[in-house]
């Protein structure tokens, strides 16, 4: 059902790119500059039920999208339920907005739990841990699972295990958490370099 | 060699970059670093170089060097290198890269691993990526997991299961055993949710599947049935509705289990109900329950009752805010317009003020519903909105829309005066946009009402009186006036009102003519207002302005309309032997198309055989010689074909030289155009001209001729009578 998941900034920078579907690289690159390109168009407060463009499997998808501050999170969907095609895009229209809305809510509530008020740099920087969570949620294009405390307990178990096995990918983690917490200058939430200007708010509570 | 740098740095100093050649460097320069490190098969720093690799993939950079140490990762021991082994599997390898394959033996073995995240993360890589092989390999270990009672391996076995089927669907029969308690009492949650995900995708793919499942719709009914009967739960709850999406897959399951089932279809009516009435509609999840219930009721056998509370939950929709729910309201509605139609007409306003919706995919939607819904009893408040619809919709619609009126006019008029009253709207407020073919049918429409026909004529000419832009209103009333001229003209009007037309029967020709030379008449348009001019003239008195008219088409560069002038000349040329002064005008220009309209006749005709007819003279005079020859047609010996040729003997050209001619009633003559219009001087050539007289009654051939030409800078004419035709030629 779900054949990408996209997060990008207002730029079109990517922070999250998760395809359920093979694509090959300059395919992928071209799908999330076009991606950007029909969402960025867009008002902010309207429902975010949109065409998709021609590179996902020509027009029978959509994009199910949500404007979160810096960021936009965005669910390329399938106009069929299951391969076969049985049912129509138009049918599952109202099914697949609902679902991937809340899916998104699920999915950055979780983020803001496990990162202690996310922001867009934590996605730039934990780019692995963000896919861990969303491992959790959805698999193989198909809704693993809503319920928030189970996900973040899952995933802080093996964060857990890996910690424990020491080592050095474990390391940075730690780090820049204590980092964060010291409120060094080394990392502040407002950076200008050049002509990247990004504004890091704390994305609203929901 | 120094330690790899650390993802964070990479990614510090990747932000660094001012430009895209900077960070293009920057890349490079670390992608080299971990080819080294990866040549060095160093184990420690391995993971962190995957997850840099991965992060420069994400920003569009190559990185399928990376490909096989994702698989040295996999197979560590390490949970830290599994997690981002198997994440870099998913991202950077898919199956057609044969490396894939190698990673069959790690999943297996990982598949039955002691820690349940190790599990968890092979069943995430095969249900995300596995090939057709890999799913053939590793099948019965996902069946295994299947049956555990580890409710986190569970929820992962039921996708990755489903991803198996999808790929290699004959191992479907495998998991059978499997499903058996799928749906059990202790399950919850996310088991539910994924059981019945893989449930329905074996039903859609197998119809053996489907019968042997439809034994568990009483056990989806409880299920569905403690979810809205039970207080609040908080894990489950969205929007106050405990577990809304595994309420919405068990419709779903419901629906393909119910279709074409009597016995699975009534034991599920009453939950449907209950569902139906129920469920909460503020939030859209609400919503997207009420809508998939919706679609279940019309997909099953499911009583009437129960189909009209669909309909008016989709009634209700329509009111809806959000315009997504309206829309997919309409096209539900109009899918099931045929078969329920009385449920439907009750939501016939709302249908209707749809009409004036924002969205444009609503308001078509709207619009073929609304066609859908017309009947002879509300077919004049409908054609209302309709009409008004006309006027105000995009251009897109307008053909469609003008068709449809037409459509539903004609099946449910309820008078004539009505019906015509309503193409009348449609021409003049969307007259462009109608179809060619409508034309020909208004016309008929027209033709038989008999008792409206004064009516008609008197309302299309107003109109055209306002506007002569839009064809087809042109093309139609054009028809009218020439059909009904005389009604229009006399004021008569069989309606009680009638229409305050003054027509005078120039300021009508004045109307048609104007049709002729307008711009805006495109050549069918003109070929209308040429024919009602001709008609006319059998109505009229004006004959003479008509006459004038058409005689200037005749050699127009217009075929259509040169052949009907012509044809139109030459039928009123009968009239000059009988003593009228008159003679029709023919234009002395040499028309381009020498092959003039009537040429086709010639082709009727046949081949043309010299037949021996001697030649004669017909005219001789002031050095102007007209001589006749004959052919005669084989097939059609009623007609005979006559070549003049005109020569001239004296030592200057005459020029602009014509030739007409007249026969008595009985005959019929043609004119067909000359070869040119001067006669060279000294015989130094001729001027032909071929004329063809259809005698039927086979009468003596009488012909009076007039010639007209100039001669040394003065204009000659003179008439001649010409009687010595050979027999041959008419009998």
């Amino acid at each position: 059902m779900i054949k990408a998941i996209l997060i990008f900034n207002n730029h079109g920078k990517p922070r999250l790119i998760r395809f359920y579907q093979y694509f090959a690289e300059d395919m992928q690159q071209q799908i999330i500059r076009e991606t950007f390109h029909l969402v960025s168009k867009r008002d902010d407060n309207v429902c975010n039920f949109l065409e998709g463009g021609s590179l996902i499997g020509g027009s029978d998808y959509k994009l199910i999208y949500r404007h979160y501050a810096t960021l936009y999170f965005v669910f390329c969907v399938d106009s069929s339920e299951s391969e076969l095609g049985i049912l129509d895009l138009i049918q599952n229209m109202l099914l697949f907005t609902t679902v991937c809305n809340f899916v998104m809510q699920v999915f950055v509530e979780t983020l803001d739990k496990c990162f202690e008020n996310v922001c867009e740099l934590d996605l730039i920087f934990h780019m692995d841990k963000v896919h861990y969570i969303l491992q959790e949620v959805v698999m193989g294009g198909m809704v693993l699972e809503t319920n928030m405390n189970e996900i973040v307990a899952q995933v802080e178990l093996q964060n857990r295990m890996e910690k424990s096995e020491g080592g050095l990918s474990a390391a940075p983690a730690r780090a820049v958490s204590a980092v964060k917490n010291m409120n060094l200058p080394e990392i502040p939430r407002n950076i200008n370099i050049g002509d990247i200007n990004i504004k890091v708010p704390s994305l609203s509570p929901f | 060699m120094p330690a790899p740098i650390r993802l964070r740095e990479l990614i510090r100093t990747i932000r660094t970059a001012r430009t895209q050649a900077e960070e293009r460097e920057m890349i490079q320069k670390e992608c080299a670093a971990i080819r080294s490190s990866f040549r060095e098969e160093d184990n420690t720093y391995r993971c962190r170089n995957v997850a840099k690799l991965l992060y420069m993939h994400m920003l569009g950079y190559p990185a399928h060097f990376g490909q096989l140490e994702c698989l040295k990762l996999i197979a560590s021991q390490k949970f830290t290198d599994k997690r981002i082994g198997y994440l870099g599997a998913m991202l950077l390898l898919d199956e057609r890269q044969d490396v894939h394959l190698l990673m069959t033996n790690c999943i297996k073995n990982d598949l039955n691993h002691s820690t349940q995240y190790v599990q968890g993360l092979s069943l995430c890589t095969l249900g995300c990526m596995g090939s057709s092989e890999m799913c053939r390999d590793l099948a019965g270990e996902v069946e295994k997991l299947l049956k555990t009672s580890n409710s986190y391996l569970r929820k992962k076995a039921a996708l990755c299961a489903v991803h198996v089927i999808r790929k290699v669907p004959e191992l479907m029969e495998m998991f059978l055993p499997a499903t058996k308690n799928l749906l059990s009492e202790k399950n919850h949650g996310e088991i539910l949710h994924t059981s019945v995900v893989l449930l329905t995708e074996m039903c859609e793919r197998s119809p053996d599947m489907l019968s042997h499942f439809r034994k568990l719709v009483p056990q989806l009914v409880r299920i569905l049935k403690n979810l809205i009967m039970s207080g609040y739960s908080p894990e489950h709850d969205v929007s106050g509705i405990s577990d809304p999406f595994l309420q919405v897959r068990i419709l779903r399951l419901l629906r393909i289990l119910g279709k074409g089932d009597d016995d699975s279809s009534e034991a599920m009516n009453d939950i449907l109900a209950q569902v139906a009435t129920n469920t909460e509609t503020s939030k859209n999840v609400g919503n997207a329950i009420l809508y998939e219930t919706v679609l279940t009721i019309m997909d099953i056998k499911s009583e009437s009752g129960l189909r009209v509370l669909a309909i008016n939950i989709l009634g209700r929709f329509l009111l809806n805010n959000d315009k997504n729910i309206r829309y997919v309201a309409l096209t539900s509605l109009l899918k099931t317009v045929q078969t329920d139609h009385n449920a439907v007409q009750r939501h016939r306003s709302t249908i209707v003020d749809c009409l004036k919706d924002l969205d444009v995919s609503i308001k078509r939607r709207a619009m073929e519903l609304s066609f859908a819904l017309v009947n002879g009893n509300n077919i004049r408040g409908m054609m209302k909105e309709l009409l008004y619809f006309l006027d105000s919709c995009d251009p897109d619609f307008k053909a469609d829309c003008a068709s449809g009126i037409f459509l539903a006019a004609e099946k449910y008029a309820p008078s004539k005066r009505w019906h015509i009253d309503t193409v009348m709207r449609v021409l003049t407020t969307a007259g462009s946009y109608v179809r060619d073919d409508s034309v020909p049918n208004l016309i008929q429409l027209i033709t038989n009402s008999v008792e409206m026909h004064a009516y008609t004529v008197q309302r299309l000419y107003k109109a055209l009186l306002d506007d002569i832009s839009q064809q087809p209103l042109v093309q139609v009333a054009s028809w009218c006036i020439g059909e009904y001229g005389d009604l229009l003209v006399s004021g008569q009007c069989e309606e009680e009102e009638p229409i305050q037309v003054d027509a005078l029967e120039d300021e009508v020709l004045d109307v048609l003519e104007g049709l002729l030379v307008s711009n805006l008449s495109t050549p069918v348009t003109r070929a209308y207002s040429l024919t009602a001019i001709m008609k006319l003239s059998t109505r009229f008195s004006s004959v003479n302005r008509i006459k004038k008219v058409v005689s200037i088409y005749g050699s127009s560069i217009d075929v259509e309309l040169q052949q009907r002038a012509v044809e139109y000349n030459a039928n009123d040329l009968l009239d000059l032997l009988g003593g009228n002064d008159v003679v029709p005008v023919i234009q002395t220009t040499v028309p381009t198309k020498p092959a003039s309209a009537g040429g086709e006749l010639l082709d009727l005709l046949g081949d043309l055989s010299l037949t021996g007819i001697p030649p004669m003279t017909a005219y001789n005079k002031n050095g102007l010689k007209i001589e006749f020859t004959f052919e005669r047609s084989n097939p059609s010996p009623n007609i005979a074909v006559i070549t003049i040729h005109a020569t001239n003997s004296t030592e200057a050209d005459m020029t602009e030289f014509v030739f007409q001619a007249a026969v008595p009633k009985t005959f019929q003559l043609q004119l067909l155009s000359p070869s040119s219009n001067v006669v060279p001087a000294l015989n130094q050539g001729s001027v032909t001209q071929v004329i063809r007289v259809l005698n039927p009654q086979k009468q003596q051939l009488r012909m009076r001729i007039k010639l007209t030409y100039t001669h040394k800078g003065s204009p000659v004419q003179d008439l001649a009578e010409v009687n010595n035709f050979p027999p041959q030629s008419w009998q």
